[in-house]
């Protein structure tokens, strides 16, 4: 069984991130970096699977060079494989096109990948690539059972929870609650030094042209001064704070 | 200018000490981080205060390879570089030194005496085991009245037939209370330091904890009885044959130390950074007052100096080219440093930063251990003067 890890490598989200020059993307040189981190649940639940049943598991990340960072982490985590994707790629459909084509190689039974990325939070790709291979699909999952070529996912919904039964191959996206990651440990991360990624590359041809495009990024303004009610009892400074969320905030 | 890269969580790292890291180190260095952030930090100021080791922890720090990381493999060692060790010691001191300390010792002081001078059995009893974190090391050097000055210590071992004979008592023993595996020193009848491997639970040995420090609290120390403690041959470590062995493994653990101590003291700048820049006093932030500035220049100036000296020293011991004087020079001042940054910082805080709540305070009252233990400030000023006057003003 091959179960295919799809891993992007992210700003640190404790971090403080700058603009690139032409506002584009964020300046990825200065920035820490590190795992998705709804991709690392994705890797441990990867690994508890082969563990269970015993797969190879590989992590696959579309970037430059320096996202092989991200794939020597989920090395070190214990995964088995792991190949980069470099393509023309820019926006999701195009992304998902590589990431899809990089799975037909490996010729998995089970995608797993985050339901949403830290940093652009769009939460696309992992629907795009079981949409491109025409497989089943499950969002946000928070418990999942493989047995033979079957499996269950359960998922979270008002109230209660949905089971949703599969048959493989099958791409299904983590939510928050389906595990715990796993740190990487010592000899994880020395035998990660060591280990070949396998370079995938896609032109044009396979990911063909992008659907959208970002014109531009902004960053949050900074925070305001705050505003220090003084010489009320307690009943009015309430009654003031209402007022001012109604009617200058206009937040309620 | 001031970038902000220098201050990610991780930092603060004014000059880029990062890039010099190899990707392995770094990758260490941020495992360790997480470990620590996710494990530690919610609990430290609480079992700091109740004077509680965090046992739990040693089989998890042990799966992650945390100790004896430079051994060789087959002793459940990673081979990982010094650096590499060195930002370990790092990212568990800038959660707390008595973590730091119970990691040194295992790894440093037991393992590091077990592998040194112990025999090929005895390393593959022992080693494997005590890198999972299934066996707790400690190391009984310091007597009540030998500190800075071993060499006069009073325990005693006696020869007879096929075993050994064990008298005397240990003082300040870090991870004595807890310690499955006891590396013990002791003078024979030749007044020749011997080293011995003491299972708990032999009989006459025991080990008390020292119940009243307001210093390591996150830690266990102990004092080590020994009353006719008898201990086959095979038990002894037969290349121990002097004071130098005990203070070869000193070496290997003050090292530990060096990278520690800046852990801390950037655990101390981070907060005071924080701190000062949110606490407003007189309508601003005291991070906009010249002397809270000067306090923070300062704090980042120690803790700068304390890195690079500690990155250096690791790429000397890496090529082999080190000198435990030269250990000796970093562990005197990037402990002193740090425990001046932690001093700083708890001032910045005001009344906050006596409290268990904040970190500063919890830095400063361990590091005053961490200035005495492992040669204290005065013997390592003493060991470098001795060293570059070729004048002996120790003895
Ligand atoms: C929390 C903690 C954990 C420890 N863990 C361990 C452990 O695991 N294993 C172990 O073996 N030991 C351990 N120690 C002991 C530690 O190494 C000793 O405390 C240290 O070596 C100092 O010895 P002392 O306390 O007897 O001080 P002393 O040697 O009595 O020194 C007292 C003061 O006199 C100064 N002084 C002494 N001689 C001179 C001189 N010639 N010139 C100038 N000044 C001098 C010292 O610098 C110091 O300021 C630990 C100590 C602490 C506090």
């Amino acid at each position: 069984m091959q179960v295919v890890v799809l891993v992007k490598q992210v700003a640190d989200t404790a971090a403080r991130i700058k603009l690139a020059d032409g506002k584009q993307d964020i300046d990825r040189q200065s920035a820490s970096l590190i795992v998705n981190p709804y991709d690392e649940m994705a890797i441990e639940e990867a690994l508890r699977i082969k563990e269970k049943h015993g797969a190879t598991v590989w992590a696959v990340t579309l970037g430059e060079a320096k996202a092989e960072e991200a794939l020597r982490t989920a090395l070190a985590m214990g995964v088995d494989e792991a190949a980069r994707v470099s393509a023309p790629a820019s926006d999701a459909l195009t992304v998902a096109r590589a990431l899809a084509q990089a799975v037909r190689e490996i010729s998995a039974d089970i995608v797993i990948a985050g339901r949403s990325a830290a940093d652009d939070e769009q939460g696309q790709v992992g629907t795009l690539v079981a949409t491109l291979l025409d497989w089943p699909h499950v969002t946000e999952v928070t418990k999942l059972e493989i047995s033979g070529s079957e499996g269950v996912a359960e998922r979270e919904v008002e109230g209660g929870v949905e089971i949703l039964d599969f048959s493989l191959p099958v791409v299904v996206t983590t939510q928050e609650g389906l595990n715990t990651p796993r740190y990487a440990s010592l000899p994880g991360i020395m035998k990660a030094k060591r280990k070949e990624i396998r370079q995938i590359a896609l032109g044009e041809d396979v990911v063909g042209q992008p659907v959208l495009a970002v014109r531009s990024l902004e960053l949050p303004p900074p925070r305001g001064q705050g505003r220090i009610l003084t010489d009320l009892d307690p009943a009015q400074a309430a009654k003031e704070i209402v007022r001012i969320l109604h009617e200058e905030a206009k937040l309620i | 200018m001031w970038s902000w890269v220098a201050l990610t969580a991780i930092g603060p790292d004014y000059f880029d000490v990062d890039s010099l890291l190899t990707e392995e180190e770094r990758a260490v260095r941020q495992m360790v981080h997480d470990f620590v952030a996710a494990e530690v930090m919610p609990t430290v100021g609480e079992d700091w205060l109740k004077g509680r080791f965090p046992i739990e922890l040693v089989r998890k720090m042990g799966g992650l390879g945390l100790f004896g990381p430079t051994l060789p493999e087959e002793y459940g060692g990673a081979g990982i570089s010094q650096v590499a060790y060195g930002m370990i010691m790092q990212e568990l001191e800038r959660g707390d030194s008595g973590l730091r300390s119970f990691a040194s010792v295992q790894s440093g002081l037991a393992m590091h005496a077990i592998y040194r001078y112990g025999t090929e059995e005895q390393r593959r009893t022992y080693l494997p085991r005590m890198a999972k974190g299934e066996l707790i090391g400690c190391f009984g050097l310091t007597e009540p009245d030998a500190g800075s000055d071993p060499g006069t210590m009073r325990t005693r071992c006696r020869r007879v037939g096929d075993h050994w004979v064990l008298n005397g008592e240990k003082r300040w023993i870090t991870s004595s209370p807890i310690a499955d595996v006891m590396v013990i020193w002791a003078l024979d009848e030749e007044e020749k330091v011997r080293g011995f491997i003491a299972p708990k639970g032999t009989k006459g040995l025991s080990a008390p904890a020292i119940e009243t420090k307001i210093s390591m609290r996150y830690s266990a120390t102990g004092d080590i009885v020994l009353e006719d403690v008898e201990l086959p041959e095979e038990l002894r470590l037969p290349e121990a044959k002097s004071l130098a062995a005990p203070l070869t493994c000193l070496t290997q653990a003050r090292f530990g130390i060096a990278f520690g101590a800046v852990g801390a003291a950037m655990d101390c700048f981070n907060e005071a950074l924080d701190y000062a820049q949110n606490r407003i006093a007189f309508h601003k932030p005291i991070a906009q007052t010249q002397l809270m500035q000067q306090a923070l220049v300062d704090m980042l100036s120690l803790t700068t100096r304390s890195q690079l000296m500690a990155l250096r020293l690791g790429q000397l011991k890496q090529e082999d080219r080190f000198n435990y004087t030269q250990v000796s020079l970093a562990k005197r001042d990037n402990v002193r440093a740090a425990l001046q940054t932690a001093r700083m910082a708890r001032e910045l805080l005001g009344g906050n930063g006596i409290t268990t709540e904040y970190r500063a305070m919890r830095h400063m009252a361990n590091l005053e251990s961490v200035d005495t233990y492992e040669g204290t400030y005065e013997i390592h000023t003493l060991i470098v003067g001795r060293d570059i006057t070729g004048l002996n003003a120790l003895g």
